[in-house]
């Protein structure tokens, strides 16, 4: 009874959230928008049993990559009426690679739903004994070891990509010496003095 | 006390109701303490400024937070006309929110814990990753200069030191082989020696003294209280509230601050474990050990408070990217490499 209310409650704002992230006019509170469809997955995930990715999908993508989204949505300086200017012209295009989207996963569902996996799995249902970070750990460092170690290297390609593109020196910038700094002493950095009067400290 | 609601109700309901009882067990107190500890806050660090602290509003100035409490209750809540209103008051509600939610997962005895899941750790940490939107939304929504710096503060701070903390609670579960804070606890028992904890283990210490200080910065205490510095920043992303929105940011900190003196607690040092494996002690009910232990934990945030002086932000950078990560990434390495050496094949 509460499953089923907390699944139409998840479900409901999910879908509410999504397409206030699309009509919102303000791009902060469409990341809002966003975050709070985040969670509601996260929730969905947590009713079917997945608590591990739920919890990830709330660490990644909410606690990391809406902020830094938030953080650059907040730095810009945009225009509204200028951005919702081209709403006309792009519907269009915009209508093609939706109903292409949506053709895709069904037909991706459609496809998995007849494969032999999905008719093996339901010949042999989920252990609920083993908890799932187990689950995924025995399937990810044995069965899919290659694939994963391949998709770690993508990741670490792209964050060095990064880097380097970013990356620049840039000449005549007082940089802090930490190093220096932290080997500084109180004896080298000052000095007492006793001056008489009228004579001053000479420097 | 859902099987004493399930006589009358249905299970689901009985379930529903019991919780929703234990959360108001978890949280009363909760503010009570918090209540509290912004006055022995006070008093600690008048103490170490040879002042005396609170000494006015009732026997020794205990009342002082309640005082406190009421005078910004009874203020007006002004929202600046420029600000953005909605977010402006979601702020600090949020940031008081996360506070509390994770507390769920704290055990504070033998299966004495709200929620006994096994992905806790994780749930802290989604939680406290959670607690950075307050900020930003406070700095962003308020509309004007300084709280926007602080918030840009805030949200790098924060975000960098998660890195570190990942690492180190990486380390731990580890050692526990579990996410599930309860096991986490069970698994310090008589750990090294006789001694309940991480204490003794040489592995395990250095990473107990980098969460402390990385919890330090998660919370925005001194010396990595940038966000607030009220040299630079007024008061920083609090600076345009006022009244009960301002005293939710107020409580959220200090409940921040009290569960990360509980993680600290928790994590490495036993948790509600006596801090010996002798057994008169554990007639003292674990609730007490652990009370004990985030007092413990909540005096040295003080201590830290009144007599570190503020990082500047190249440096607080430079020990979180520079000092932390690296370090921790090679501690995780020697953990494991350790623990492949000496269980291999053992346990799952």
């Amino acid at each position: 009874m509460i499953q089923a209310l907390a699944f139409y409650l998840f479900a409901f704002v999910v879908v509410l959230s999504g397409a206030l992230t699309i009509a919102s006019r303000n791009p902060v509170h469409s990341v809002m928008w966003l975050i709070l469809a985040f969670f509601n997955a996260a929730g969905l995930m947590i009713l079917v049993g997945a608590e591990f990715i739920a919890m990830l999908l709330v660490i990644v993508y909410v606690g990391a990559v809406a902020v830094l989204f938030l953080f650059v949505v907040m730095m810009l300086d945009i225009d509204f009426t200028e951005l919702r200017a081209g709403v006309a012209r792009y519907f269009g295009i915009g209508l093609a690679l939706a109903v292409a989207l949506a053709a895709e996963v069904m037909i991706a569902i459609g496809a998995w739903s007849t494969g032999p996996i999905q008719l093996a799995r339901r010949a042999a249902p989920i252990d609920d004994t083993v908890p799932n970070i187990q689950a995924i750990g025995n399937l990810l460092y044995t069965r899919y070891l290659f694939v994963f170690e391949g998709a770690g290297l993508v990741l670490l390609v792209a964050m060095i990509g990064a880097i380097v593109l970013t990356h620049r020196q840039r000449g005549g910038v007082k940089a802090q010496n930490i190093s220096r700094q932290n080997a500084r002493r109180p004896q080298d950095a000052t000095r007492n003095t006793s001056p008489v009067v009228g004579q001053g400290v000479e420097l | 006390m859902i099987s004493w609601f399930e006589s009358s109700l249905g299970y689901d309901w009985a379930f529903f109701l019991a919780t929703i009882i234990d959360i108001l067990v978890i949280a009363l107190p909760l503010m009570l303490a918090v209540a509290m500890i912004i006055y022995a806050d006070r008093k600690i660090w008048a103490a170490m400024a040879l002042r005396r602290g609170p000494n006015v509003v009732g026997p020794f100035g205990l009342l002082q937070s309640f005082a406190d409490g009421l005078k910004v209750f009874l203020q007006e809540t002004i929202v600046p006309a420029a600000a953005n209103r909605t977010l402006f008051l979601l702020a600090p509600i949020i940031t008081f929110t996360v506070a509390l939610i994770v507390w769920a997962v704290v055990p504070f005895g033998v299966g004495v814990v709200l929620a006994d899941i096994n992905v806790g750790l994780l749930y802290v940490l989604a939680a406290s990753s959670l607690g950075v939107y307050g900020i930003i939304l406070s700095g962003w929504a308020s509309n004007s200069k300084y709280p926007f710096y602080s918030a840009l503060r805030a949200a790098a701070q924060m975000v960098s030191y998660e890195v570190a903390i990942g690492f180190i609670l990486i380390s731990v579960v580890l050692w526990t082989g579990s996410f599930n804070l309860s096991a986490i606890v069970m698994a310090q028992k008589s750990h090294v020696w006789f001694v309940n904890g991480y204490i003794l283990n040489p592995l395990m210490f250095p990473m107990a003294v980098m969460f402390f200080i990385s919890s330090l910065a998660e919370t925005q205490r001194a010396p990595f209280d940038l966000t607030e510095a009220e040299s630079e920043l007024v008061a920083g992303y609090q600076t345009e509230y006022s009244s009960m929105s301002f005293a939710l940011f107020w409580l959220g900190e200090y409940a921040n601050v009290l569960l990360m003196c509980a993680l600290n607690a928790t994590l490495f040092w036993g948790g509600w474990l006596p801090p010996v494996d002798w057994a008169p002690l554990y007639y003292v009910p674990g609730i007490i050990w652990l009370f004990a232990k985030i007092l413990f934990f909540f005096f040295l945030f003080s201590w830290v408070k009144a007599t570190v002086p503020r990082y500047r932000y190249d440096q607080l950078m430079r020990l979180g990217w520079k000092v932390f990560l690296p370090v921790s990434l090679f501690w995780v390495f020697l953990v494991s490499g350790y623990l492949m050496l000496t269980r291999v094949g053992v346990g799952s």
